[in-house]
């Protein structure tokens, strides 16, 4: 048992050493992802039918598959598709050789969405008397978007989004299954290396337990800034 | 005189109800028009039609003499033909709503020069300046950092009058905008609305104060089922009422 716990303890430095991985995957993933939601949104708010039928089907396929299932997709699909082709002569083919790429974009596809469905209803959901107003000031279709809309709908599903980025911190997760040696991977290079099941299982729980806690205070300050209107008044 | 805003002919349908049956209207520079009705009139889509946010069926109108274009279609409905015309007079065209409709993501400040900011062009410096010297006039220069949110409804009103004046609009358009206000907010609105009449702006009103379009207004028009029953000077058409209708409605707002 003191065995057990003194190895627990001890692998902990290689596992943290994991965490920047495992952040920049949710960070790229999240920021990449997040933008791309919102083209997904506006095409699925369109009433043209070229553009809100493939949004729909996007985000039926993204939503209704697992994230395990895409990754894989994409990281041996393309891996059999892309060798030989004109993508080998560029610059992305440095990219292209390692794992951590694929997943960003698996996550990043799969982020949009989800999003994208999320702040379709924020959109929906924004005031018709604010955009009216913005339209009554002269406004053109694009500015009020820019400037009223999508302001709006981003604090009105702020909660919803943030909740959506813990979820992918975890999902980071499946990166290990190809050959990213994020938190997790790291954890199964231990087991594979030490015979030990548990112990890097739950050293890994900790430490992504310790990252959600952090990431969802600092999620909350976020929110609290940006709908500070919502808030108490400042007094004068 | 200037003819500043001239309607003619306006029909609005919405489906298979005639809203505006043919209504002509015309203000000069520093006329103070109030329309009265009661609900389901007209009058609020009369005013709506002005300035696009509801598209009529047919009819014209000019502002500054400039033509709305639109282009009629199959359907018996009509667009504008041109986008950008109708932005460009809609932002001479300032509308104050019953519910504010205050972007609340942004401060009072914020709101007052985010038009003349981003529609104008208008230098943001100087447009803060210009912000500012108006929330004094409407008297809430000091919540110039707070949010619609945080304000009563008289002072989101007033802010969003500000908010319209930024614009230095030939025509200002108030949609009932003191019906959605508590009983002792009515007042400070009204008096910001009279001090802006006193300075000779253009302004068309729908309006349920019978004393602000008495008072006020140097013109009234009563639309009853989506035409215009009656119109004139306040003393004529409030005093010696011609139509029976204008008569009931009168007695029914007299209490």
């Amino acid at each position: 048992m003191d065995e057990s716990i003194a190895f627990f303890l001890s692998i902990f430095p290689r596992l943290l050493a994991a965490v920047p991985l495992t952040l920049a995957l949710t960070a790229i993933s999240g920021v990449v992802g997040n933008a791309l939601a919102v083209p997904v949104a506006l095409a699925r708010l369109s009433p043209n039918p070229f553009l809100w039928i493939p949004s729909a089907i996007y985000i039926l396929l993204m939503r209704g598959t697992p994230l395990l299932v895409q990754t894989y997709l994409i990281y041996y699909g393309l891996g059999e598709v892309l060798p030989g082709s004109f993508i080998q002569q560029t610059f992305l083919w440095e990219y292209l050789k390692d794992g951590f790429w694929y997943a960003v974009f698996a996550f990043s596809l799969n982020t949009a969405g989800y999003t994208g469905e999320i702040l379709r209803g924020a959109m929906s959901a924004v005031p018709k008397g604010e955009i009216e107003a913005a339209k009554a000031y002269g406004m053109s279709k694009w500015l009020i978007l820019w400037r009223v809309t999508l302001p709006r709908a981003i604090q009105i599903c702020l909660p919803a989004m943030s909740g959506e980025t813990i979820l992918l911190l975890k999902a980071t997760s499946l990166a290990s299954l190809i050959t990213v040696w994020d938190v997790m991977g790291t954890a199964r290079q231990i087991q594979k290396e030490s015979y030990r099941i548990y112990e890097p299982l739950l050293a890994a729980g900790v430490i992504y337990i310790v990252t959600v806690f952090i990431l969802t205070r600092l999620l909350n300050f976020v929110e609290r800034r940006i709908n500070q209107h919502r808030a108490a008044p400042v007094s004068a | 005189m200037e003819t500043t805003l001239k309607v003619e002919d306006l029909h609005k349908k919405f489906g298979q109800v005639e809203v505006l049956k043919g209504v002509s209207l015309s203000a000069n520079t520093g006329d103070v028009i109030a329309m009265i009705g009661s609900s389901g009139s007209g009058k609020s889509t009369l005013l709506r039609c002005i300035n696009l946010l509801e598209t009529p069926n047919s009819g014209r109108v000019y502002v500054n003499g400039e033509l709305i274009r639109m282009k009629p279609l199959a359907d018996g409905t009509a667009k504008p033909e041109d986008q950008k015309q109708v932005e460009r007079i809609r932002s001479k065209l300032a509308m104050v709503f019953q519910s504010f409709n205050l972007w609340t993501h942004r401060t009072i400040l914020e709101n007052v020069i985010e038009a003349p900011v981003h529609v104008l062009g208008v230098p943001k410096k100087e447009a803060i300046e210009r912000a500012e010297a108006l929330l004094a006039k409407v008297g809430i220069a000091d919540k110039r950092n707070y949010y619609p949110n945080h304000l009563s409804g008289g002072q989101q009103q007033r802010a969003a009058i500000a908010r319209a004046l930024a614009m230095e609009p030939s025509v200002l358009l108030f949609d009932e905008p003191t019906s959605a206000l508590d009983p002792e907010l009515v007042g400070e609105v009204l008096q910001v609305m009279r001090k802006l009449a006193e300075e000779g702006r253009t302004m068309l009103v729908v309006t349920h104060e019978m004393g602000f379009a008495r008072d006020v207004a140097n013109q009234i028009v009563f639309l009853h089922k989506g035409q215009i029953e009656e119109q004139g000077a306040p003393r004529e058409v409030l005093s010696q009422p011609k139509s029976e209708r204008l008569k009931q409605f009168l007695s029914s707002t007299r209490h």
